[in-house]
């Protein structure tokens, strides 16, 4: 093989998730370490405030980062207008995230997103859309936003949507397991969510604006992680509160102790609320410090988001031209 | 390098912070650090180098200030003061408010400025040093407003000197300025001779605020310079720096009355509980043991972690630690800067390369060339071990076990320091159980290193005495404006005959809820104006006052509560009104006179006065801008001797007692040295009065003498020289082997100053948050 063609592989490989890392096939319920965790509120408060301030990343390096943001977003669509068009619309900005002429000025005139999340109902649209790309399709399924339909259904759904061709479902926990502590519920419910997948991933989402505490999500962090979710992901997008720095550096703790005791590098993916390509530079680099850089990949970071591209465009343009930019200037997902 | 690389190693770069604008102005001031003295600049003089550690450049020349300079100084700064004072409150006010004002506009010129000279990251110059030395300056704006009303029983001290560490150069500074100025001090600070650029920059910031000239002099040198202020005409000496120089300052201060307060080491144990968000602690240790290089002197330096996740913990604070980034101060994504000087990095290598007990980690992190050293973390040492007990100011972290809450305080508390500690634990039995119990002046739950204006920072044992910060803060920079008047001498009586009762008594000493005869066998007869005998009293030496002390140790009186303590002072009250008349007669015997009766009844009024304090003299909680609260909390200075003063024997007596009872102290006292005999029967109240052993012992004998084993005596925390000057000069020069808290006394009516004298501030930090 050319060397150039190694190069192009390797790229491609990438922008490819879950072809190289095992998956997490989980392990028994174990209670005494999940209720051992502790997530004391105001020191991770303390450590999210000041470190922004601790990690500057600056000119070519900020332009890489940003680039990097792109290739793990999950570009989402999640409401109830979508449309077969709607979707072809975000699909199509999946596969041409940025200006080309950006990308290639940039040196990356292949990024991709991470994937596309839509709706059970529009997974085929999607799957359509995106022929000929690698880029995944991600399902919100088991009755989504809550989770309150029954096991049954949410199952059923699952089994629908991996028949749709969705290689990535987003499972929403019952939140009430984690509330009323009914801890072996949560296992229990996970791990079908997971045996109903099959080879499509499980990305768990927590709700963590819902949990009542850090320390409950710490906890429901593991437990799903011990029931063999491939992700870990804080928010629906539609709680009241979505991703926050605090939740993740408790979810990205959690995925350290798993790793540490398992060997299973678990996946985290924040959600709703990350706008700016400021906040997605805080976010990558605190998953660098708690993580380390193999999570900086799209096998293993994916951030739920919607406008956050566009925001990251004009900061990749202004790299470029050393200008402000316009939103008008890039196309619209 | 070019982005498609970067996106793949996803490295973080540099982020250098400009330098230029700080190098600009100090060309523009003329290359030298060099005095501001009343308003005025100068003289320049390329003394001494003033370098950036980071990259050993010079960075300025430095005056080194003379003798007769600082002198000019000082005599600006005194000619200054009574007007500054009589400005008056809000018109101080305005202008420590312009100071802050100015400050924040010139904040990133200071930030960089004090990385370039100290070798600070960036980020800490810029988030933490400058914001809350501005806010110090604001806090105190207010502190002057309100001090009229606020404080109508204090005035200003005078002239301070101050002297301050190249730890935290501008914060320091404002911690030393911004209460002098606001109580209507004026000052004299000398600067640190390895970071004098951003006293400069504030002596030019002080101009453009308007400061009077002569209110606030800057003198730049070394410790010679330093020398010179501490023996020159100031009211006061506010030291913060090592407990070595400490010590010579109070040494140097002993005899001539200046006031005194010493911010200095520390070995500040940081406990981690099994039950502790573990994670969130080692974070925290970043903040204690790696925050500006480890050279903190209430740095968190002393781990201890529960046995039973010791091994747990240490293998994730190491993978914390490979992750710290060591480099260019500048550097906006820098964890750990340069150590201050080639110096004191040899210093931190010699301490660490000494050590052979347990394991040295350093973090697996490339270390630049020049003046950095890796961060370090030394576990499996046992307190016996000397970097558990010697302060290493740097960032070496050194680390125990313990098995229980008990051993944990035990091992926290075997130290001769005690500046801060911090603990974690989700547990709040636990954590409002360990805070009172642990020595030191600032406790930190679930945190670490937090600071403000509002709340109390100083230190107990040989961290130093006064408090930074607050309410309490201003008592360091103000005198009451009722003193008392000073105790003369009284020569005893003399007399030949003998035999005063039909049956012969034996006044003894008593030491530890018992009578007990003195160790050198020696009594001293006390006569009656007219020369007849009264009766024998024992000649106390060294060894009764080490017994004394001892029994002072093993009573648990501080840990009685408020109410109980209050009444057994009214029991004592009322037995010794029981007895006034004997008492009375005894004064009259001893002093002539027929004023017995009324000392007696003053002695009960104030057993009364301090019985109704004992449950109401309370601490404060602090309005800091966290969610949380810090507590001022008054705890006993702990075990106190008072040399009680020659006249009125049995009030001389009564008071300090009652005060130091009343705040939770134990206390030896040493009676009237002429007129002993009131000591000596006043323990026969309290032998009925249910006051525990070892709370009140009663020494006899002669002051001078025993004046120089008190004030030498480790266990003791402090000593009220209530006699004569000569007394208090033998406690004071011997005082600084434990950095002893020496005071002389107040009106008998000013109660708040003797109950100020019994306790000593607290500052609890607890956040908060679910």
């Amino acid at each position: 093989m050319h060397i150039s063609q190694m190069e192009q592989l390797s790229k491609s490989i990438a922008h490819l998730p879950l072809t190289i890392e095992p998956r997490n096939v989980g392990m028994k319920l174990d209670l005494d370490w999940a209720l051992a965790l502790q997530a004391n509120t105001s020191a991770i408060e303390r450590r999210c405030s000041s470190f922004p301030g601790r990690r500057s990343i600056k000119k070519e390096h900020q332009a890489a980062w940003l680039a990097r943001s792109v290739s793990c977003i999950d570009l989402t669509t999640l409401s109830g207008d979508d449309t077969a068009g709607r979707v072809r619309r975000i699909c199509a900005k999946a596969r041409q995230p940025v200006r080309q002429d950006i990308l290639n000025r940039i040196g990356l005139p292949n990024l991709k997103t991470g994937a596309v999340c839509v709706y059970h109902d529009m997974v085929g649209f999607a799957v359509e859309a995106l022929k000929g790309t690698d880029i995944p399709v991600a399902a919100v399924s088991t009755g989504f936003p809550a989770g309150l339909s029954p096991l049954r259904l949410r199952i059923e759904e699952i089994h629908e949507s991996v028949k749709a061709g969705a290689s990535e479902i987003d499972i929403v926990i019952s939140r009430r397991h984690v509330l009323t502590q009914n801890w072996q519920a949560l296992y229990d419910e996970v791990a079908a969510f997971r045996a109903a997948c099959g080879d499509a991933h499980v990305k768990a989402i927590l709700a963590t604006g819902e949990l009542g505490s850090l320390r409950n999500v710490g906890r429901a962090s593991l437990i799903c992680m011990m029931a063999g979710a491939d992700f870990i992901k804080t928010s629906t997008g539609k709680e009241s509160i979505n991703a926050t720095l605090p939740v993740t550096l408790v979810m990205l703790r959690a995925i350290r102790a798993y790793y540490d005791r398992t060997g299973f590098r678990v996946g985290y993916k924040p959600a709703g609320g990350i706008s700016k390509a400021k906040d997605a530079i805080i976010y990558l680099a605190l998953v660098k410090e708690e993580l380390g850089n193999r999570w900086l990949r799209p096998d293993l970071f994916r951030f739920g988001a919607s406008s956050l591209l566009g925001d990251i465009e004009r900061q990749l343009e202004h790299h470029l031209t050393g200008a402000y930019s316009a939103n008008h200037r890039h196309p619209i997902g | 390098m070019s982005i498609e690389t970067i996106f793949d190693t996803m490295d973080y770069g540099t982020a250098p912070e400009d330098r230029g604008p700080a190098l600009q102005w100090i060309k523009n001031h003329g290359g030298i650090a060099g005095p501001y003295i009343n308003g005025k600049w100068g003289p320049f003089r390329d003394d001494l180098t003033v370098c950036n550690p980071a990259t050993g450049e010079k960075l300025s020349g430095m005056t080194q200030t003379s003798a007769k300079e600082v002198a000019e100084a000082v005599k600006c700064a005194r000619a200054a003061q009574p007007s500054w004072e009589a400005l008056g409150g809000p018109a101080r006010a305005k202008v420590l408010y312009a100071i802050a004002r100015i400050m924040q506009k010139h904040a990133r010129l200071l930030a960089v400025m004090e990385s370039l000279d100290n070798g600070k990251p960036i980020r800490e110059s810029r988030d933490i040093d400058i914001p809350l030395a501005i806010r110090h300056f604001y806090h105190h704006a207010g502190h002057a407003q309100l001090m009229k009303t606020a404080l109508p029983d204090r005035k200003a001290l005078g002239v301070c000197g101050q002297i301050i560490p190249w730890n935290f150069p501008l914060l320091m500074l404002a911690w030393k300025i911004a209460p002098a100025l606001a109580m209507g001090n004026t000052v004299v600070l000398k600067p640190a001779e390895y970071t004098p650029m951003t006293a400069i920059l504030f002596a030019d910031i002080c101009s453009q605020a308007e400061v009077p000239p002569g209110v606030v002099n800057i003198i730049t040198g070394d410790g010679s310079t330093g020398e010179s202020l501490v023996e020159s005409d100031v009211d006061k000496i506010a030291f913060t720096g090592s407990t070595a120089v400490g010590r010579k300052i109070q040494d140097s201060v002993a005899t001539n009355g200046k006031s005194l307060t010493l911010e200095l080491g520390g070995k500040s144990p940081y406990i981690v509980f099994d039950d502790a968000d573990i994670d969130s602690a080692i974070e925290g240790l970043v903040d204690a043991i790696w925050f500006n290089q480890g050279q903190v002197c209430c740095a968190g330096s002393r781990l201890l972690v529960h046995e039973a996740i010791a091994e747990d913990f240490h293998s994730r604070l190491k993978v914390r630690m490979d992750k710290l980034r060591i480099g260019d101060p500048l550097d906006k994504s820098i964890d750990v800067g340069a150590i201050v000087d080639p110096i004191q990095l040899l210093q931190i290598k010699k301490l660490v390369a000494a050590n052979d007990a347990g394991e040295t980690y350093h973090a697996n992190i490339t270390v630049p060339d020049g003046c950095y050293y890796p961060p370090t973390l030394i576990t499996g040492l046992q307190p016996s071990d000397t970097l558990m007990q010697e302060e290493i100011f740097g960032p070496v972290l050194v680390s125990t076990t313990f098995r229980t809450p008990s051993e944990a305080i035990e091992v926290a508390n075997n130290t001769r320091y005690g500046l801060a500690a911090t603990l974690w634990t989700e547990n709040i039995n636990l954590a409002l159980e360990i805070a009172p119990k642990l020595v030191a002046g600032v406790v930190w739950v679930n945190a670490t290193n937090l600071f403000d204006a509002a709340a109390g920072f100083g230190g107990l044992r040989e961290s130093g005495f006064g408090r930074e910060g607050g309410w309490e803060g201003l008592q360091a920079y103000t005198k009451t404006t009722n003193p008392s008047v000073p105790a003369k001498a009284v020569a005893a009586f003399k007399g030949t005959s003998a035999g005063s009762d039909p049956v012969d008594r034996t006044a003894k000493l008593y030491i530890g809820g018992k009578q007990a005869r003195p160790d050198g066998g020696y009594s001293q007869a006390i006569y009656a104006p007219k020369g007849q005998f009264l009766g024998h009293v024992p000649i106390a030496n060294r060894k009764d006052v080490r017994n004394a002390v001892q029994a002072q140790t093993l009573c648990a009186w501080g840990k009685s509560s408020g109410h109980l303590r209050a009444q057994i002072l009214y029991y004592v009250a009322e037995n010794l009104s029981a007895r006034r008349e004997s008492f009375a007669k005894r004064i009259d015997e001893m002093c002539g006179g027929k004023a017995g009766l009324e000392e007696v009844k003053d002695a009960i009024d104030i057993l009364f006065c301090y019985a109704a304090w004992a449950d109401k003299f309370e601490g404060r909680a602090k309005s800091v801008p966290i969610r949380g609260i810090a507590l001022a909390m008054r705890e006993p200075v702990g075990r106190i001797a008072a040399l009680c003063p020659d006249a009125t024997p049995l009030l001389g007596l009564v008071a300090p007692m009652a005060a130091a009872l009343a705040t939770g102290n134990t206390i030896t006292l040493c009676a009237s040295q002429p007129f002993p005999l009131s000591g000596t029967d006043f323990y026969h109240i309290l032998e009925t009065s249910d006051v525990p052993a070892g709370a009140v012992n009663i020494l006899t004998g002669q002051q001078s003498e025993l004046a120089a084993h008190i004030g030498a005596h480790m266990d003791l925390d402090s000593v009220w020289c209530l006699s004569t000057q000569e007394v208090a000069s033998s406690v004071k020069e011997k005082a600084s082997s434990n950095v002893k808290r020496i005071w002389q006394g107040a009106a008998l009516d000013d109660h708040n100053s003797w109950l100020d004298a019994g306790t000593e501030i607290k500052t609890i930090w607890v956040p908060y948050g679910e």
